[in-house]
């Protein structure tokens, strides 16, 4: 049995759904992050496991115990918030022992969880400073561990790295999965940042309008979205309108050519209106030998984005985007040329039009 | 530029004078007690006053009790309107005006006539009194316990110290209240400040209280009254004081900071 499960959990706030029969089993120690766009319903289905919202239907079970009339003081759950949400009137020390203190545990007891606590966030000598004297990177540690010192049966982050900048965030993020690691402490992660989210998680749960569109390890979600939010939010996606010519083969028509894609295009029917999509890094400039498909366009921008460079490439309607690796020996074309670009089967996705 | 700078300490000068000039009028007439010389007789003649320290005294609880009175009726109400009830703000915030509106007579005339007879007998109980100076000084208290929970992210801190199982007791306690610290202290002054000096109420509800002991020695006296207007004075600035030294150095400190940045 999972160790968290959201059975046809629903918020609506009057006539508006945030969150809709949202059902997820997460396992004990799993690291899960719900990812998706601004009013997704992500942080209302974290604020509901937390106890902050009530839900308006449907069940949250922790170890097999329903929760949901639970208060958030009675759930043994720990929060981390994006704005920190430090206590500014107590010293790191004492923000880390709160909820211990509150549980009324021996001082003792209190010293020493604390200690541990302010070594595995390597802030040891910053125990008696107070939350503005330290950095937002430092304020979010305590958080985590102010979180943690309560020994809660599960870990829920709100976006907590949004209001780091981008150095930091990179380097929490690693100390966040390592501290969950340690602990084998089960997690819910929110986020907007497909990076993070693909980065930290053994599962990501894509949602979209306050439903679940996929749930999938890091690399399921990338490589084979099961729809067109997923795929066109996950990464980025080039998109062309297709016909399905032979599903059980896997022909479609794109752009006036004959695509091979990988076969067996189930529930699709010739003639039907799909569409052809394609990863930028999966297709290859001035390539033809050994590769399933081709395409030819005109090239419009050329970007450099550091390590890679973008290609723009217009194919009828369509703007193609292409990733080549950035090496001074690359022979780039120029704007306005004419190029072709090739891709394996493998690389295409056909998602149904409807999205 | 310098014409500028000119109008504007000719303005800023202008201004102090308005209120320096009374002051020292004031001063100066409190220490004429004594014919042809200057002296501190009419403080010493107010300092010698048992009538002094016993209204004075009475005043002090009778604050004291108000500003514990209104710390328990407006910090739990200003939070939860914060935290639950945002739009009722309006609506709070116009009944917390209200003492502006209605004179302390009327309010005077109202609590006699609702209070006065059983089973609700209180015109004789200092509680009475107490009761009607949390209404005076409401305005007061609500404001600067307002302005201080705008400060900080209440419903955040509210949050983080639920997932930790405080209890809404403990939240408020050591949560709410310790970020409050100097908009109550500075409503708690003003209360102070209120009470000490209010004629109105003690003297309808007939209360040995300091207002009344003012106005009846402005009565009878010439520079006892005086003397006693600037001693109230320096007691208010006195307060001032302490509301800015305890404030002191927290513009991004603790009572402002709130990690929503």
């Amino acid at each position: 049995m999972a160790f968290l499960e959201l059975v046809g959990l629903t918020k609506t706030f009057g006539a508006t759904v945030g969150v809709e029969a949202v059902d997820l089993a997460v396992e004990r120690g799993e690291f899960v992050s719900l990812l998706g766009p601004s009013g997704c319903g992500k942080t209302t289905t974290l604020r509901m496991i937390a106890g902050f919202e009530q839900p308006t239907a449907g069940r949250i079970l922790v170890g097999g115990e329903d929760i949901t009339a639970r208060r958030p003081n009675q759930r043994n759950i720990g929060m981390v918030f994006q704005a920190y949400a430090l206590f500014p009137n107590m010293t790191v020390a004492d923000n880390i022992g709160f909820g211990l203190k509150v549980a009324r545990r021996p001082a003792a007891e209190i010293h020493a969880r604390v200690s541990e606590l302010l070594a595995l966030i390597k802030l040891e000598e910053m125990g008696d400073r107070y939350p503005h004297q330290l950095s937002g990177g430092q304020q979010q540690r305590v958080a985590l561990a102010r979180a943690l010192a309560i020994r809660p049966q599960l870990l829920l982050l709100d976006e907590p790295l949004s209001a780091l900048d981008a150095k930091i965030r990179l380097s929490l993020r690693n100390e966040i999965r390592a501290i969950q690691r340690q602990l084998g402490i089960t997690t819910l992660y929110v986020t907007h940042d497909q990076e993070e989210a693909l980065s930290l998680s053994d599962r990501v749960v894509v949602m979209n309008r306050g439903r679940i569109e996929q749930v999938g390890s890091p690399f399921e979600i990338y490589n084979f979205p099961q729809s067109h939010f997923v795929a066109s939010f996950v990464g980025t996606l080039n998109i062309l309108p297709a016909e399905a010519v032979d599903p059980v083969a896997g022909i479609v028509r794109a752009a006036g050519q004959r695509i091979a894609a990988p076969s067996g295009l189930s529930g699709m029917a010739a003639g039907e209106q799909v569409m052809l999509a394609l990863r930028p890094e999966l297709l290859t400039l001035n390539r033809r030998q050994g590769m399933d498909n081709h395409l030819e366009g005109v090239v419009e921008t050329i970007a450099f984005l550091g390590s890679i460079v973008r290609i723009q490439v217009r194919v009828h309607d369509a703007l193609i985007a292409l990733d080549e690796f950035n090496n001074p020996n690359l022979d780039l074309p120029a704007i306005g040329d004419s190029v072709a670009f090739g891709f394996p089967r493998e690389a295409c996705l056909i998602l149904d039009s409807a999205g | 530029m310098g014409a500028r700078r000119f109008w504007s300490w000719l303005w800023i000068t202008l201004g102090a004078l308005y209120f320096l000039v009374p002051l020292y009028a004031t001063l100066h007439f409190s220490l004429q007690a004594k014919r042809g010389t200057l002296s501190l007789l009419a403080y010493q003649n107010v300092l010698a006053d048992p009538q002094f320290y016993r209204t004075f005294a009475f005043s002090l609880q009778m604050a004291a009790a108000t500003i514990v009175t209104g710390i328990v009726l407006i910090v739990p109400t200003a939070y939860w309107v914060h935290l639950r009830l945002p739009k009722l703000r309006p609506a709070v915030e116009l009944i917390t005006l209200m003492p502006f509106v209605i004179p302390a007579v009327v309010l005077v005339f109202g609590l006699i006539r609702a209070y006065s007879r059983p089973p609700l007998l209180l015109v004789s109980s200092p509680a009475l009194l107490v009761g009607g100076y949390t209404v005076l000084s409401l305005p007061y208290m609500y404001r600067a316990v307002d302005t201080g929970l705008r400060a900080i992210d209440v419903r955040t801190l509210t949050e983080a110290a639920q997932s930790l199982g405080a209890s809404w007791p403990t939240i408020l306690w050591r949560v709410i209240l310790p970020n409050l610290r100097v908009a109550v202290l500075s409503g708690s002054f003003l209360t102070l400040a209120i009470v000490v000096g209010e004629f109105t109420l003690a003297a309808l509800l007939a209360w040995p209280a300091f207002g009344p002991y003012m106005a009846l020695l402005g009565q009878n006296r010439a520079y006892e009254p005086a003397a006693l207007a600037i001693m109230s004075f320096g007691l208010t600035w006195l307060a001032m004081g302490v509301i800015l030294w305890i404030g002191r150095g927290r513009q991004g400190g603790p009572s402002e900071l709130t990690g929503t940045h």
